[in-house]
């Protein structure tokens, strides 16, 4: 970061990059990309760029690990050396191990764990870029990814932040606004159950600005889903097509 | 009672497909009185059974089932055989032997070796145990010649077609022996290796067009065009 920004919200209610308090960043999908993968997806949110594949259901190994009840999710979320401005060290890190657990545990209900007892699923979530909000791009894009791997779910989840900037409640927050915002919360859902599957909050907020976050994180992933069950029908739509 | 889709729509996982007196079929599951799709494909509905057919599955294994797999490893009383599906398959020893097998006597790696491949029924399978493989029956046993392709499991009943009409037709249009593994593996064997290409090429194609009507007679089509042009190209 070379000079920091005087104002985050300019007075005609417009952020740093010109989008309105409620405004998603520009929104990228892809599925099915790596051939060698399983299921693969790919998401460009904003300036993030994030790779996903999956593979399985197989065997666990180290066989220790498979559970005789269910099947056992694994996920790795890594950052590239060349994500962030300044050479990020390969090894994973405090931050990476934290966030593999949460995005796990965010997509651990929406998947059926219990049909395929004593195999795994790997989840490698790879960022090339980021900018702010990797946790909940890699969330919307791992979702699309084990769909196209044909693992049976519940529904498919969608992550998306809000957070407080200066002294508004605001959507999609990027890497300014979140190390120099008040609050982040990132919150990741399923809109067809209404279900809520992870809720962050970094920063300070009111009972209200938070409940106010919350329902505006939520119509932002109402948004990101239409597109992500868009994409997952495109690919297969050219089948739909010659059938009519 | 609504329901929420037309037949042979296109629905993703999570997709809200009846509600009430309806019997959630293939990849559909039920919470709260309502019936959800589970996996991305085409819904079908007979009566008040609705099904979801998959476009992007895996297999698992079925008791009675015909699959290729390939030894990955050879053990003490048998092989552990890769059948391209969660789990790996074991292969007993006095199965394949027809006698009692004794450790002693009998080198297995010299039955079958580690990478060898063969076409088996799956004897036992439930979730407790990993399935157990049998080749005690005619047509069943190790592969010595033909090519092997793969496909996505759920395209094999397309490939077989309605009463077995598609492969049939195939065999026959080019004079190949096919064995269709139902973990998507398929064994081509033909008196020449171009008999056995076309095959081959036809396969794929219904792979890639299985959700098309017509596909028979296009297929036929294609063969025969193709043993025209061999003809021609020999003279």
């Amino acid at each position: 970061m070379s000079n920091k920004p005087e104002k985050l919200i300019d007075k005609k209610g417009l952020r740093l990059d010109g989008r309105k308090i409620d405004e998603l960043r520009p929104l990228k999908l892809e599925v099915g990309l790596l051939p060698n993968a399983d299921g693969s997806a790919y998401i460009e949110h904003g300036k993030n760029k994030i790779l996903v594949g999956v593979f399985g259901p197989r065997e666990m190994h180290p066989k220790h690990l498979s559970m005789n009840d269910r099947m056992v999710i694994r996920t790795r979320y890594h950052m590239a050396p060349f994500s962030v401005q300044e050479r990020k060290s390969p090894a994973p890190s405090r931050r990476e191990v934290e966030l593999s657990k949460v995005i796990r545990e965010s997509l651990e209900p929406s998947i059926f764990n219990d049909l395929y007892p004593r195999t795994g699923i790997d989840v490698f979530i790879e960022v090339l870029q980021a900018d702010g909000g990797t946790r909940c791009a890699s969330i919307t894009a791992a979702s699309l990814a084990i769909a196209d791997a044909g693992i049976p779910m519940r529904d498919l989840v969608v992550a998306c932040a809000a957070g407080k900037v200066e002294d508004q409640v605001v959507l999609d927050l990027m890497d300014e606004e979140d190390k120099l915002g008040v609050a982040d919360v990132p919150v990741a859902y399923m809109p067809n159950l209404n279900a809520i599957t992870l809720l962050q909050m970094d920063g300070i907020l009111s009972p209200e600005e938070l409940e106010k976050a919350v329902n505006l994180a939520m119509e932002g992933c109402k948004t990101i889903y239409a597109l992500q069950k868009e994409v997952l029908k495109n690919k297969y739509q050219t089948v739909k097509e010659v059938e009519e | 009672m609504p329901i929420f889709f037309e037949k042979r729509q296109l629905v993703t996982p999570g997709e809200l497909l009846a509600e009430g007196d309806y019997i959630g079929g293939e990849n559909t599951y039920i919470e709260n009185g309502k019936i959800y799709a589970q996996r991305i494909g085409l819904v079908d509905s007979e009566n008040k059974k609705i099904d979801v057919v998959a476009l992007r599955a895996f297999y698992v294994p079925k008791v009675g089932d015909i699959v290729i797999g390939s030894v990955i490893e050879v053990g003490f009383n048998g092989w552990t055989v890769d059948i391209k599906c969660p789990y790996t398959a074991m292969l007993r020893a006095s199965d394949v032997l027809s006698r009692p097998f004794k450790p002693q006597n009998d080198e297995l790696s010299a039955v079958l070796n580690a990478g060898e491949l063969v076409v088996a029924k799956i004897a036992s399978y439930d979730r407790a145990h990993d399935p157990q493989l049998t080749v005690a029956e005619p047509g069943l046993g190790k592969i010595t010649r033909g090519q092997l392709m793969h496909v996505t499991p759920t395209k094999i009943p397309r490939i077989i077609g309605r009463k077995g009409s598609m492969i049939s037709m195939i065999k026959q249009e080019t004079n190949c022996q096919i064995i269709l593994g139902l973990n998507g593996v398929i064994l081509v064997t033909g008196k020449n290796p171009e008999d056995e290409e076309l095959a081959m090429t036809a396969i794929k194609k219904i792979e890639d067009e299985s959700h098309t009507s017509g596909l028979t007679d296009r297929v036929t089509r294609l063969l025969k065009e193709a043993k025209q042009k061999r003809e021609e190209d020999k003279k």
